[in-house]
């Protein structure tokens, strides 16, 4: 799996997504932080309305954990 | 020595009566039997009604001598109903059931989605019935009775099968002791717990779930609709499931899910079941409010099937073929669909109209259904009950998003029962015009109901044996399709004819139905005249043609019915 040919965020915007992430997982705290990323993942993947993609996002995620 | 219970069950709405034991010693020497039926619950006692209606006697054994304890089975769903119909039990039921449509999920006081069942104005009958199983039973056991071809035998438990080339040979106990018992072909309608699936050492396929549910019938008065209620990890239960129906008679069935670990005889001692109702009742803003309780039970969800449903001279059917979960009501609408199917496969066995192959034809329809059902019903399961760590994180998470985001309520909806579609079944005719019908019930499936008037539906008028639709406004059916069908008649197959769309009386048919406004065809996708549906006793759809000719009626016939 390789990252996307085209990036769709600039850096600015992937720093603005960055600090934002972090935030809202301390936000959550260590007890909610795994419920919060599953939610999200489910309102991008609607937003994406791709399957496939996000299966390929899916299978890009579990690579060297 | 077989020793059924012989005092009535408790009850605080249902009294149960006690029959007499049918024992072996007031009976001479017992003939071969073409059918005897082991046990007689939903599928047991549908088979045999459906038996007796294509002419086949059977024996039908009860292990008990009342009907079942408990409500069990409470929710039966529109396909159900025009099955009963068939049976001639629909209309009790139809009197003391309690109709509904909608289903509310409900979290943390919201109810984030709304089941709405769609009612057409040509159902006779609503999407679900509420009515307990005793009630059912019941009835079931009336009509049997009222049934020359059916003898019901009370206290007979089989206890062993050997099986024969071309039969069974059962030992039965009763209360005075065991006597040997030969069927043609026994049908293993003996439950979940299948003793005769034991016996024979058949191993059920698929998987069975962690967890427990709790179900129990109490006694109270709540001001709410006949709604299925779903509350999901309400705050009395965390991460558990609770769901609540109305039955009839006063009677709510509370279901409640218990944490990982509890055991079921813990989870059934009267203290544990009052707090946790008194909780339920509490949280939706009925605390106090005074109840009484009727039986309870355990269950877990279990998604599992024999992969063959004939083992030689033993067929199985309903539970004691394979074990569905709860949820979406799909365990005894599921086993009359089972046994409306065995009824007439097996008659036309038994009445030499078919080979053999039509039983492994049952099989594969069934077995086929089953496989359907538990995947569907694998899905509401893993939302239910989610089987691991992953399945809950997500289910929490579509709990939480589902108080804001509309995309994830549709996950809450469980798959309510249907009635199988046998779209690849062998006896469709592949001769026909089905893929050519823009609309109107296809190959496999079941006949659309239409309202033909006040209290008068098309399913009121077929059944019984092949039904012939046959769409016209000439005054006589053309008479090759009349030769066809004499000669089919002959051969001993039932077949009914009924003309569609002509004002009078159509000769060569069995009845006329004006269908003045249209509706009728339009809905079975008939243009002009000439077109026609074959239907077979159990009303699925085999073969259907924009215009039928004499070639093709016979074909579908030959395919229908394999040697």
């Amino acid at each position: 799996m390789t990252a996307p040919a085209a990036p769709a965020l600039d850096i600015p915007g992937l720093e603005t997504v960055y600090d934002a992430l972090a935030t809202a997982i301390d936000t959550a705290g260590p007890d909610k932080a795994e419920l919060f990323l599953v939610k999200l993942a489910l309102l991008n993947a609607n937003a994406l309305a791709d399957p496939a993609l996000t299966q390929q996002h899916i299978q890009a995620a579990l690579q060297n954990l | 020595m077989h020793q059924p219970v012989g005092t009535p069950r408790p009850s605080i709405y249902y009294d149960y009566r006690v029959h007499a034991p049918w024992l072996p010693s007031a009976h001479g020497a017992q003939p071969r039997h073409p059918v005897v039926i082991a046990g007689a619950g939903p599928a047991g006692m549908v088979t045999a009604l459906e038996l007796a209606r294509h002419g086949v006697p059977s024996v039908l054994l009860n292990s008990e001598l009342q009907v079942s304890q408990g409500s069990r089975a409470i929710v039966f769903t529109r396909r159900s109903m025009e099955i009963l119909q068939q049976v001639g039990v629909a209309d009790r039921m139809t009197a003391s059931g309690l109709p509904w449509r909608f289903g509310n999920s409900i979290y943390q006081g919201q109810t984030v989605f709304r089941m709405e069942a769609p009612h057409d104005a040509d159902d006779r009958f609503f999407p679900m019935l509420n009515l307990q199983q005793q009630y059912l039973e019941e009835y079931l056991l009336d009509a049997c009775a009222a049934s020359p071809l059916i003898e019901l035998r009370w206290g007979n438990k089989v206890v062993g099968v050997q099986q024969q080339a071309d039969h069974a040979r059962l030992t039965v106990d009763t209360p005075e002791g065991e006597y040997a018992l030969e069927a043609g072909w026994l049908v293993a309608a003996d439950g979940g717990r299948s003793d005769i699936r034991t016996m024979l050492g058949l191993k059920l396929e698929g998987a069975s779930y962690e967890g427990f549910f709790v179900i129990a019938d109490i006694r109270i008065d709540l001001p709410l609709p006949t709604e299925r209620l779903a509350f999901f990890d309400p705050v009395w239960n965390p991460g558990n499931t609770i769901l609540m129906h109305r039955e009839p008679h006063g009677i709510w069935r509370v279901d409640y899910q218990l944490p990982p670990g509890e055991k079921p005889e813990d989870a059934l001692r009267p203290e544990s079941l009052k707090a946790r109702i008194d909780a339920q009742l509490e949280m939706i803003g009925f605390g106090g409010t005074p109840w009484e309780m009727d039986w309870s039970s355990v269950y877990s969800a279990r998604t599992l099937t024999l992969p063959d449903y004939v083992s030689g001279r033993v067929i199985f059917t309903g539970d004691a073929a394979h074990l569905l979960p709860i949820f979406g009501v799909r365990g005894a609408n599921t086993a009359f669909q089972d046994a409306q199917s065995l009824g007439w496969h097996l008659a036309f066995v038994l009445k030499g109209l078919a080979g053999e192959r039509l039983l492994a034809n049952h099989s594969a329809e069934r077995v086929g259904a089953a496989r359907e059902i538990i995947d569907e019903a694998g899905k509401s399961t893993r939302f239910m009950t989610p089987p691991t760590r992953g399945f809950r994180v997500l289910r929490d998470a579509v709990l939480s998003l589902s108080r804001t985001q509309a995309f994830v309520r549709p996950l809450y909806h469980w798959r309510t029962s249907r009635p199988h579609e046998y779209t690849h079944s062998v006896l469709n005719s592949p001769g026909d015009d089905n893929a050519l019908f823009t609309a109107g019930p296809a190959h496999g499936a079941p006949p659309r109901n239409i309202r033909l008037g006040v209290g008068d539906y098309l399913l009121d008028h077929l059944g019984g044996g092949f039904d012939l639709l046959y769409f016209t406004d000439a005054a006589a059916m053309p008479q090759p399709l009349q030769d066809v069908i004499a000669q089919v008649r002959a051969q001993g197959v039932p077949l009914r004819v009924t003309a569609i769309g002509a004002p009078a009386p159509v000769q060569g048919a069995d009845q006329t139905l004006a269908d003045a406004d249209g509706h009728l065809r339009q809905r079975y996708g008939i243009g002009a005249s000439g077109g026609a549906y074959l239907l077979r006793p159990d009303q699925h759809v085999c073969a259907r043609w924009l215009t039928l000719d004499a070639t093709r009626l016979q074909a579908a016939f030959r395919q229908a019915l394999p040697q």
